[in-house]
């Protein structure tokens, strides 16, 4: 059941991924160019939600659907790793367009290329695991 | 719709985090015999696989059975920066042909940068602890300091990018 609901859920936000063309790299590189309100208004507006979302969760103490407390745990403290590493992953967004989630989306879509994108972000992160130890963090 | 799947994911025991799926790719190509960044029980994390596999299938069905049209309708100053920038289907199409159709299999230039932005999105993404999901939606709804650093960074690399590496590289 829990499984099942996942499932859906990553059903949902693949199409709402596809459908409101943030999987597109075109809109990706029309946002780094500030040329359109499209993607500020994606994010913004799922931000304003979030927000709420999580701190009213944390504030009433919601439960999840089985009845267990939810934690949303704390990021670790930091500024390096966060920099440089959020620094790759945009040179790395801008160029091929697409991030984590919308990049299953786009293979579902039936666009093949972008499987080398899976492949060359699936060793991207292997390389980071590999060398990890003698970045800066 | 975003801040729902959010939501959903949370009441149902998960978070919203796509780039770790990356991590577990590895650990399950075998990555963890060698490194131990990799060596954890896949099986916590199987949950995530499962949102993407439905992220996949429900690109499925926005392209093939939602959409008549999936063109993405620009803004024209892009599109006629693009078009001068050889990418022709600028505003036309939902992905620029030279990088997602199949000519790219026999264009080594466009395929190296495929593999290039792939890379540094699976690099960048674990050494700053996150992607989109994790840090722009999931850290910045829970006012992490971190996750702010971190889309400071995106937004740093992106328009890097953008505007002065990629149009020597198109």
């Amino acid at each position: 059941m829990r499984t099942l609901l996942y499932f859906m859920i990553g059903i949902v936000f693949g199409i709402t991924m596809f459908k409101s063309e943030a999987a597109s790299w075109f809109r990706i590189y029309e946002m780094f160019q500030f040329k359109s309100f499209h993607m500020y208004g994606i994010i913004g507006s799922a931000l304003v939600l979030g927000v709420l979302v999580t701190q009213a969760i944390k504030k009433f103490k919601v439960k999840s659907f089985y009845g267990d407390d939810i934690e949303i745990a704390d990021k670790e403290k930091g500024v390096k790793r966060y920099l440089y590493g959020g620094i790759v992953f945009g040179l790395g967004w801008a160029l091929a367009g697409a991030c984590p989630g919308p990049i299953f989306t786009l293979i579902g879509a039936g666009y093949a290329p972008i499987v080398v994108v899976l492949v060359s972000a699936t060793l991207g992160t292997f390389v980071y695991g590999r060398i990890k130890d003698k970045l800066p963090h | 719709m975003i801040a729902l799947i959010l939501l959903l994911l949370m009441l149902n025991g998960g978070k919203f985090g796509m780039s770790s799926n990356l991590r577990t790719l590895c650990t399950l190509c075998g990555a963890g015999k060698s490194t131990p960044f990799f060596d954890f029980d896949w099986k916590s994390q199987r949950w995530n696989l499962v949102v993407v596999i439905g992220a996949l299938v429900g690109g499925f069905f926005g392209a093939h059975f939602l959409s008549v049209d999936t063109a993405v309708t620009l803004n024209t100053d892009v599109v006629n920066q693009l078009k001068g920038m050889g990418i022709h289907d600028a505003g036309m199409s939902y992905m620029p042909e030279r990088f997602f159709e199949n000519g790219v299999w026999t264009d080594w230039k466009s395929l190296s940068l495929l593999v290039l932005g792939g890379f540094m999105v699976g690099f960048g993404a674990r050494y700053a602890g996150g992607c989109t999901s994790g840090h722009a939606i999931s850290g910045l709804s829970n006012l992490q300091m971190p996750s702010f650093i971190a889309v400071i960074g995106f937004f740093i690399g992106g328009l890097l990018m953008n505007h002065f590496i990629l149009p020597y590289l198109l």
